[in-house]
């Protein structure tokens, strides 16, 4: 005990010592140092990096703007002069509410923008009145600026006020000075590029905190500029063809993984975002029954449909269940084990009657879903996913931009896991026509597509292909990254499926066939429907009777052109009402061609696959 | 016979004198941060806190030493799973894994070992034969070094060091011969340079700041100049309340938590600095009284290391701001604004009154 108070005495005197030392013996000198601090480090933001498409389209960029800003050390009343610049120009409740956030945590000695894009008219009024109101300033800021407005809005994503959670995620100190950071999209995923980094100065200031001069300065680093892989003339031929249906559009380039087009209608404008958003704006937008800020082609998870049976063509035949020339009679249902409920054909809701003969290519050109069920049936679950797996899905590409949904490829393991319920033979046959509970977003088809173009050879889907760090000019190209490679064992195998898929565009009786009309390239396609409600069995599904928003949804894969694929595309149109996805890609795809986009029958009276084959939760 | 007085206090297992001290501590504490920071709702915030502590502290007050060294093995050994699991699990909060988000409140479990490591290694001497010998050490070093290790790696090395030293001054109170201490010290001194290895950029940057502080004179380097101009342009009796230009000027970092003293010493100058030390020393000779008055090992251990830890928060913090020390992130106790330590702080307090005023009135 003794010791203990020793010890403390010992160290309490160094610590008088020290203060002593400090407050009397140089006094004289810490005063004069405290009188003559007047020296202030300010930070200087650095310049957003821009973005180009692959042409050198500039599809981001900043724009001068002038913001209201209030330095809080300089005013003497905040709330007084919040007032009196309600009286000048009117402050909504949010720009009130995020200034007071801001309040809390930035330094006081740092400008608060009230408002960050004032119009000429504003600017005018405010300079008049300027003189009473002390600490608050017309700045000169960038803005972040989308010349394109929607065009791009899902893919580049868009700049926001960084929220107090956000400054978790950074390194604050860099961010000293910067009002705004990539909230989603590329320009969430490349942030850490894209910011910069920011540079100091050192400004001597007269007592009342104003600039006498610099004295020296660290200048900031601009950000990279990122070229992307989108080409934005495909962009909007996508945009245009899919007009005012509710969709996503993805392209790539089977040989590099390279991302041409990536589209998600309705969309938004992200110029709101980058200027500061208001409540009701952003309500609308978030509580718009259309959803335009959901990114439906990254996000957005539907049934596959038929698209999937390529896949299960192509399993069929690596494990010598099916021949080319194998074949099935098709009365138009299929029935487990030759007993029980009736499995049916899509056809036989409109038709009443089955394909008939049927063998691998009229499967595939007329999708036949009762080939299918038996192939899947005999296939099993396990090699089912094992395809579906080696062709990435139900996990997610890792394309460049956040946020990605991994869609969900079930098995009998998921299910057990998920509903606790055992796996049955009908799931199976649900599963090997694309329905039930598999799940898949517009890029996970694209990037099958591009799989299938590619015979095997997987790259991962990129959207930055180039970044020019230095802006010397000279971008620096991101290499593609190849992923696994799907090696079959009989090579001729993809020959077959990609040259029956050719018979759904190009052979008369393809579920596609109308689209091949005047085409002057050669593709490999497939078409799907996605359900969204389940019709009892005997119900016919019939387009106009159901309401808009229980419509099945309209798929469509293809690459093209067959021996040499340029771009391998998926479309999903949700609730399709007028034009099918095969519709769409027939018009983007001669847009990539430079092909005269000749006349698409808008007339959907004529033979159109609907696909309303199983049932879910059969047993 | 022993005889000892029945008033209201010590009914409630109040100790009266600890309460005055602290009290006006954290008055002093209110005052000087509606200075740094003069907002009416920011010192509502942080009276709010130290009413809950404070009722934290009353709680713990009724629990009777005995039942703590019950509980002892239990926090030690529920707080050694949350910190392992805030290393794996823990939400990355500014680069460093501090925070297990238990449903239901955010806790940083580095807190509870404040308490639970020199509880526990107090109930293991309180075990064996006083002073201890050298093989039966091993454990309590055991205990002290292991949850040091996890906070130094999540990392945040001035808790490590605060909670290593915790466990030690457990040992140090228990009569251990000079000469081990002697050893141990100079063994840290030959280890120091594989520290230097294992520590973050940051933390030897700090380092190197504190030896020359213009070595980075926009970052660390800057606190401490600009600290040391606060509280050197003080002078002997202050700018006065309100008028200490450093502070208002912004020129001072972390003016409302880590460096308070400075602020405080820059408006009530040395004079200032002297009363606030005193009142510390108040507390802390109450608190070694107490631990000299304790009835058994475990209780004369666990108070000793208690109070000794809140002199080493002082004596870091108030060092670390005149630039003695390096820049290690321990708050003022009682003073600086925030809530986690201030409820640790006055759980340790809460424990002294129930060591104190539990006591048997005739002796065993």
């Amino acid at each position: 005990m003794l010791s203990a108070t020793l010890l403390i005495a010992i160290l309490t005197i160094i610590l008088i010592g020290r203060l002593v030392f400090l407050q009397i013996h140089h006094h004289a000198l810490y005063k004069t140092l405290a009188l003559n601090n007047q020296v202030r480090i300010v930070p200087i933001t650095p310049t957003r990096g821009l973005i180009f498409d692959r042409n050198g389209v500039l599809l981001a960029e900043n724009l001068p703007a002038f913001s209201l800003e209030i330095t809080p050390e300089r005013t003497p009343n905040i709330q007084g002069t919040l007032d009196a610049i309600q009286t000048i120009i009117p402050l909504s409740v949010e720009e009130h509410d995020r200034f007071k956030k801001q309040l809390k945590y930035k330094r006081r000695n740092e400008g608060i923008p009230l408002r960050l894009k004032l119009t000429e008219e504003e600017v005018a009024k405010f300079s008049v009145e300027k003189h009473h109101l002390p600490g608050v300033d017309i700045v000169a800021r960038l803005i972040r600026h989308y010349p394109f407005n929607s065009g791009f809005a899902h893919a580049l994503g868009y700049v926001g006020p960084i929220s107090e959670k956000d400054l978790m995620e950074i390194d604050a100190t860099n961010y000293r000075g910067t009002y705004s950071m990539g909230k989603i999209g590329i320009e969430k995923f490349y942030e850490s590029i894209l910011h910069g980094k920011t540079g100091y100065q050192h400004i001597e200031t007269d007592a009342k905190g104003r600039t006498i001069r610099i004295l020296n300065r660290i200048p900031p680093t601009a950000g990279a500029d990122l070229y992307l892989s989108l080409d934005s003339q495909l962009q909007h031929a996508c945009i245009e063809a899919l007009n005012d249906q509710k969709g996503a559009v993805v392209a790539i380039v089977p040989q590099t993984g390279e991302v041409l087009a990536l589209v998600s209608t309705p969309s938004f404008d992200p110029n709101l975002f980058a200027q500061g958003i208001d409540v009701n704006s952003y309500k609308t937008l978030q509580h718009s029954p259309d959803k335009p800020l959901f990114d439906r082609a990254i996000r957005g998870q539907y049934p596959p449909g038929s698209t999937i049976k390529p896949l299960v063509a192509l399993q069929g035949l690596e494990l010598g269940l099916i021949t080319p020339e194998f074949r099935i009679f098709d009365p138009g249902w299929y029935q487990l084990n030759g007993a029980g409920r009736l499995y049916r054909d899509w056809i036989y809701f409109s038709k009443r009657h089955g394909h008939g003969s049927v063998d691998l290519e009229k499967a595939m050109s007329q999708s036949c879903d009762t080939y299918f069920f038996t192939l899947a049936h005999k296939m099993g679950v396990h090699h089912l996913h094992t395809v579906y797996t080696q062709f990435g899905l139900g996990k997610r590409t890792h394309i460049d931009i956040t946020g990605e949904a991994q869609g969900l490829a079930p098995n009998a393991e998921w299910k057990k896991r998920v509903y606790n319920e055992a796996w049955y033979p009908g799931d199976t046959l649900n599963i090997g026509i694309g329905q039930g509970t598999f799940l898949t977003t517009p890029l996970q088809m694209a990037h099958v597509t591009a799989i299938l173009a590619n015979r095997g050879h997987s790259f991962m889907p990129r959207i930055v292909s180039a970044i020019d760090e230095l802006h010397t000019g000279t971008p620096v190209s991101q290499l593609p990254k190849p992923a696994q490679v799907i090696a079959l064992q009989n090579h001729k195998n993809w020959e077959i499926v990609i040259n029956a898929m050719q018979k759904v565009v190009h052979l008369p009786g393809g579920t596609a066939f109308r689209i091949s009309k005047g085409i002057q390239y050669q593709m490999a396609g497939k078409t799907g429907t996605a359900q969204v409600f389940n019709l009892k069995q005997n119900e016919k599904y019939e387009a106009n009777k159901v309401k808009a928003h229980l419509r099945d949804h309209s798929w469509f894969i293809a690459f093209a052109p067959i021996d040499k694929p340029k771009i391998a595309i998926a479309v999903l149109i949700e609730n399709k009402h007028n034009k099918t996805g095969a519709d769409i890609a027939r018009v983007v795809l001669d847009s990539f061609f430079n092909s005269k986009p000749s006349e698409v029958s808008s007339d959907l009276t004529g033979e159109d696959e609907t696909d309303v084959g199983g049932e879910e939760n059969t047993e | 016979m022993y005889y000892k007085k029945r008033n209201f206090f010590s009914n409630l297992h109040v100790d009266g004198a600890l309460l005055l001290g602290i009290s006006a501590i954290a008055l002093l504490g209110l005052i000087i941060l509606y200075s740094a920071k003069p907002e009416i709702d920011f010192i509502e915030r942080q009276l709010l806190r130290l009413v809950v502590a404070g009722v934290i502290m009353l709680s713990i007050a009724q629990i009777p030493p005995r039942l703590l060294k019950v509980l002892t093995p239990w926090l030690y050994f529920t707080g050694l799973i949350f910190l392992a699991s805030v290393l794996i699990i823990g939400q990355v909060s500014k680069g460093a894994q501090r925070w297990l988000d238990l449903w239901f409140v955010r806790f940083q479990p580095a807190e509870l070992m404040k308490i639970a490591v020199p509880m526990m290694v107090a109930k293991y001497l309180d075990e064996h034969l006083m002073p201890p010998k050298l093989s039966i050490l091993f454990l309590p070093l055991l205990f002290v070094l292991l949850p040091t290790a996890l906070i130094a790696k999540q990392p945040d090395l001035g808790t490590a060091l605060l909670i290593c030293s915790s466990g030690f001054l457990v040992i140090f109170f228990s009569g251990i011969r000079w000469q081990w201490m002697f050893y141990a010290s100079a063994l840290t001194t030959a280890c120091l340079p594989i520290f230097w290895f294992f520590m973050h950029d940051y933390q030897r940057q700090r380092i190197l700041v504190l030896l020359n502080p213009d070595r980075d004179p926009l970052g660390t380097g800057y606190h401490i100049i600009q600290s040391k101009i606060a509280i050197g342009s003080g002078g002997l009796y202050g700018k006065g309340w309100l008028e200490g230009t450093q502070s208002h000027l912004e020129f001072l970092p972390e003016r409302s938590t880590d460096f308070i003293f400075s602020v405080f010493s820059e408006e009530f100058g040395l004079v200032g600095c002297l009363i606030l030390l005193t009142l510390y020393l108040c507390i802390i000779i109450r608190g070694l009284y107490i631990s000299v008055q304790a009835q058994d090992t475990f209780s004369r251990l666990l108070a000793g290391s208690l109070i000794m830890t809140l002199f080493v928060y002082v004596f870091v913090n108030v060092g670390m701001v005149t630039g003695i020390l390096p820049v290690v992130g321990i708050p003022l106790p009682l003073i600086s604004y925030g809530g986690t330590s201030l409820v640790t702080l006055m759980a340790s307090f809460g424990i002294l009154m129930s060591i104190h005023t539990h006591r048997t009135l005739l002796p065993k």
